[in-house]
């Protein structure tokens, strides 16, 4: 026995380093989740850097009308908004790009605005929109989801039928009607109070309307939990309802939703573009990519890296996003790893 | 003269000249009263205004001025030609019989509502009731400033008013018929008049308010009479019409479209899109507001005037809606249609100034672009926030934003350059002149200081088309500047302009356009800042600044009243007028804008009426 024990204790279980760790080693080991999140961290202090570059690189208020400013080429001042002289002479035509960091390097939109500023700032506002509004996502889902499946019965179909109603509407649809009543409204919750075109507004409603995509398979997953072995020796040891979400059923959920984050955090940042695309999301003088891209819109012909360069770092946020995603549900998923996904 | 687009539609929503229709009456802003100087009290509580706006129409294309500017007040960039550029060839002397037929092909991204030229309101279809319908009298259909002429048409002559100015006897002329082959008679006439009221035509208790009878019409429309108001005198085949008091701006009032003669058998609801018989040269054939419009020849057509209603040229006019407004540009530039009636985008205004600068006509008109400021709700219940404002705002950025100097000029004045009344004259400009120079923001800034409105919060509402938002989000960049907390609130076309007129919803500054509706300054002072205008809670309150200066009011009432013994004495007094208007500062004048009207290759005979825009039947396509 003696020997038997020793056996045990001197073999691989010594190296085995825990859920948390092993999932980042895995996550390490994947070559494209890291990939991604190097692209991430890249894009994310880019934006961060938005002050710096606005205020200390092309000294221009990246929220102020510049209608009729100028800029230098060869030292000869320019009008931002060129004022068209061929033909019959109609037509204004913002700064193209000019590749020149320090000098509209993405053009100038209508207002005579550097779009390399508002590109980055409003990169932190769709960042910062799409990531705090999957936190609150996930966790009303969570809290739902890990309640409606624990505790079963009529609060079971009480939060059930709440979100098949949500989910009843078409997301956009849904967004898009409550961002139209609450945008320009201002809104009053007990103490706090959100004025209109709060970037907070954008953020709430964008949390609320996905709850029933993450709850759903939560709740799924409490319920297959509360079904589990170690939940039912841990009752019949005579664990209250309270140490048994907290010990038992949140630590086995909490993989799923963190999955769940970087994916939503993609989803979310489309939706608060498409919502700011449409006048009811960010509102202006701020920015996000969403914004830029419905500035850029009227200058397709004209200027079309207005339109495009939002769009593109939109589409490459999302991909990287959804990518690490993929990494971390390889990584915390058990079966996938039995799958040898990693 | 009413033309066009423009103004008062209190009511209306958003297009063009609006549609009344859509409006409810329930208030009789005085908007139109302007011109019934004595009848306040018989306003109908259901009368609207044009509105004028024409929005998303001329927002991106419109602009400033050239003919009209040469004697604005736009400064450095006013222009003084109209930049025309066609080289198609037009009419010179009388009828070419060799350029009648084919078809001409219209197109706009919507519809313009409903078919009858007596709910209607709208400039796009007030445009082709120039060549289907035709009133007592009309406005000569010519181009250029002839086209403000008031003309007979069915009358056969204009009479002198007798009674004091208060009495018409029109003749009627003989041997014309409604396309439906039927008589057009006395009869009609009375009924036509009666139906202004029974359709609840939007400026039913506007512009025809003052005739006798009009106010039991208004109270009770189904069982309207006009007793006493109009007369019908089978044996002499005249028609009377009585008013209240002398209006001086009466013809005008008859001369548009919801004024037009129809049969006495027409519908005493709104016909919709069943078309209502027609004297013109043309008629409607089929109507469907979500493909297209047709307009044939009316075979019971025989031109009585040339210059009330010329016969037309084109044998059929097909109006075809649901492209976007990229596609019709494209469609005009490869030929398959031969006009849009819809502003071409700022992005492509470029290519069509420069590649098919030969199709491209620009045209000044009578409006403006301005910013109503309420002046009973902070922070422009100050006079000295209300100044600030016209002190900042630069409007040459806001005529960059409507496309160049080419296509809108800056303004000082609520009375657009050219415009009846008019003088050159400009209180907010630095340096100072009587023309627009630029902005004084340090101005601006310390009166801001001064009122004690520094920090509070200020909502600009705006429309949700490209060129209103970038006004919208320039003049938030402007009242930051100068110490506000200011957003931008940007409502759908179809709403807006109903929604700043009614104080209920608080809006505090707002970005909107006017249109002249006939040419006199009471359409535009009198309609937007006179007291009446104002009526609290209500849709239909033109007056958005909610502003009324018994002093001004009774300045404005003096000038209707010398309009009947001198329009030129009472111009000087509009002209006085608009100064006191400008120092109270209820608004900033911002803009006056230009047409840009793009015809396909080949397409020739172009002419502009400065009343009703291009002549669509005179077009040629052969």
């Amino acid at each position: 026995m003696n020997t038997s024990k020793t056996d045990i204790s001197s073999t691989p279980a010594t190296q085995y380093a825990g859920p948390w760790r092993t999932a980042w080693r895995d996550v390490r080991r994947n070559k494209v989740a890291v990939g991604s999140l190097v692209v991430l961290f890249i894009i994310i202090a880019a934006c961060l850097a938005a002050p710096w570059y606005a205020d200390h690189v092309m000294h221009l208020d990246a929220f102020s009308s510049n209608i009729n400013g100028t800029y230098l080429v060869n030292g000869v001042p320019k009008p931002v908004l060129e004022t068209s002289t061929s033909g019959l002479g109609l037509g204004v035509n913002p700064i193209g790009p000019t590749w020149d960091p320090a000098n509209f390097f993405l053009g100038a939109d209508n207002q005579g605005r550097d779009v390399m500023s508002r590109l980055l700032y409003g990169g932190r506002n769709s960042l910062m929109i799409g990531f705090v509004s999957a936190v609150i996502c996930c966790v009303l889902a969570g809290l739902v989801g890990v309640v409606a499946g624990y505790f079963g019965g009529g609060l079971d179909a009480v939060l059930s039928r709440g979100l098949d109603v949500l989910w009843a509407f078409p997301v956009y649809l849904l967004a898009i009607c409550l961002s139209v009543v609450l945008i320009n409204a201002t809104l009053d919750i007990g103490p706090i109070t959100l004025t209109s075109g709060s970037i907070i507004l954008p953020i709430l409603i964008i949390g609320v309307i996905y709850v029933p995509y993450v709850a759903r398979p939560i709740r799924g997953q409490t319920m297959s939990l509360r079904e589990r072995e170690f939940v039912q020796a841990s009752v019949g040891a005579g664990a209250t309802d309270a140490r048994l979400l907290r010990r038992e059923i949140l630590p086995n959920v909490l993989p799923t939703l963190i999955v769940f984050l970087p994916l939503m955090t993609a989803i979310n940042m489309l939706t608060e573009s498409a919502l700011s695309f449409l006048s009811i999301g960010v509102q202006p003088p701020d920015a996000s990519w969403g914004t830029v891209i419905n500035d850029g819109v009227g200058l397709l012909y004209t200027r079309p890296m207005v339109a495009i360069a939002p769009g593109v770092m939109l589409a490459i946020t999302a991909v990287a996003l959804n990518l690490f995603g993929d990494g971390i549900r390889d990584a915390l998923d058990p079966k996938a790893r039995l799958r040898g996904a990693v | 003269m009413p033309a066009v687009a423009q103004c008062s539609d209190v009511g209306n929503d958003s297009v063009p000249m609006h549609r009344a229709s859509s409006i409810s009456v329930a208030h009789i802003p005085r908007a139109c009263q302007v011109h019934v100087v004595t009848i306040e009290s018989l306003r109908p509580a259901d009368w609207t205004p044009m509105k004028l706006h024409r929005l998303a129409a001329m927002s991106m294309a419109a602009t400033l001025a050239l003919g009209l500017t040469a004697c604005s007040s736009g400064g450095s960039t006013t222009p003084t030609d109209s930049a025309s550029a066609s080289t198609a060839p037009t009419a010179t002397a009388g009828y070419q019989a060799e350029h009648a037929g084919g078809t001409v092909t219209l197109l706009a991204k919507g519809a313009g509502g409903t078919l009858d030229p007596k709910v209607n309101y709208t400039l796009q279809y007030w445009q082709l009731f120039q060549a289907t319908y035709d009133g007592l009298t009309g406005f000569k259909k010519v181009n250029g400033e002839d086209s403000f002429t008031v003309v007979p048409d069915l009358a056969e002559s204009i009479p002198e008013a007798t009674n004091g100015g208060k009495t018409y006897v029109f003749p009627l002329r003989k041997g014309i018929k409604f396309s439906d082959g039927t008589d057009v008679t006395v009869d009609d006439v009375v009924a036509s008049f009666q139906r202004i009221f029974k359709v609840s035509s939007p400026t039913a208790g506007g512009f025809y308010a003052g005739i006798v009878g009009a106010d039991l019409c208004l109270t009770t429309p189904a069982t309207c009479t006009l007793d006493g108001g109009v007369v019908a005198d089978k044996t002499a085949n005249t028609v009377t019409i009585n008013l209240i008091a002398p209006d001086p701006e009466f013809l005008y009032k008859l001369s548009v479209p919801h004024a037009a003669i129809n049969p006495k058998s027409a519908p005493v609801t709104d016909a919709g899109n069943a078309p209502i018989p027609t004297t013109g040269p043309y008629m409607f054939k089929s109507y469907d507001p979500n493909t297209s419009l047709v307009m044939v020849r009316n075979p019971n057509f025989t031109e009585w005037s040339t210059d009330a209603q010329p016969k037309g040229y084109p044998d059929e006019i097909d109006y075809k809606f649901g492209l976007t407004v990229e596609a019709s540009v494209t469609a005009v530039e490869n030929g398959q249609a031969n006009w849009l009636y819809d502003p071409p985008p700022a992005d492509r205004l470029a290519e069509i100034g420069t590649k098919y600068a030969p199709q491209v006509h620009v045209e000044p008109l009578t409006a403006y672009w301005y910013a109503p400021m309420n002046v009973n709700i902070p922070p422009f219940n100050n006079l000295q926030a209300r100044q600030a404002v016209n002190w900042a705002v630069d409007r040459n950025s806001i005529v960059q934003l409507l496309g160049g100097p080419k296509l809108a000029a800056p303004v000082c004045t609520l009375l657009p350059p050219g415009f009846p009344g008019h003088v050159d004259d400009c209180q907010y400009t630095n340096p100072a002149g009587t023309t627009w120079q630029g902005p004084d923001l340090a101005k601006a800034k310390q009166l801001v200081l001064d009122s004690g409105t520094a920090g509070q919060s200020v909502a600009i509402v705006v429309t949700d088309d490209e060129v209103n938002k970038a006004v919208g989000e320039y003049m938030q960049s402007v009242l930051n500047s100068i110490g506000y907390k200011a957003t931008v609130k940007a409502i759908s076309n179809n709403i807006q302009f109903t929604y700043i007129q009614n104080s209920n919803n608080k809006v505090q500054i707002s970005v909107t356009q006017w249109y002249q509706d006939y040419p006199a300054a009471s359409d535009f002072l009198n309609v937007l800042l006179g007291c009446a205008s104002f009526t609290p809670g209500s849709d239909s309150s033109i007056n958005m600044s909610g502003y009324c200066d018994k002093t001004i009011q009774a300045q404005m009432d003096d000038a209707l009243t010398t309009e009947q013994t001198s329009m030129d004495d009472a111009n000087v007094k509009w002209a006085a007028i608009d100064k006191a208007l400008m120092t109270a500062s209820p608004q900033a004048p911002l803009i006056t804008p230009q047409l840009v009207n793009f015809l396909s290759a080949g397409t020739g005979n172009y002419q502009f009426s400065k009343q009703f825009y291009m002549l669509v039947d005179q077009l040629w396509v052969k």
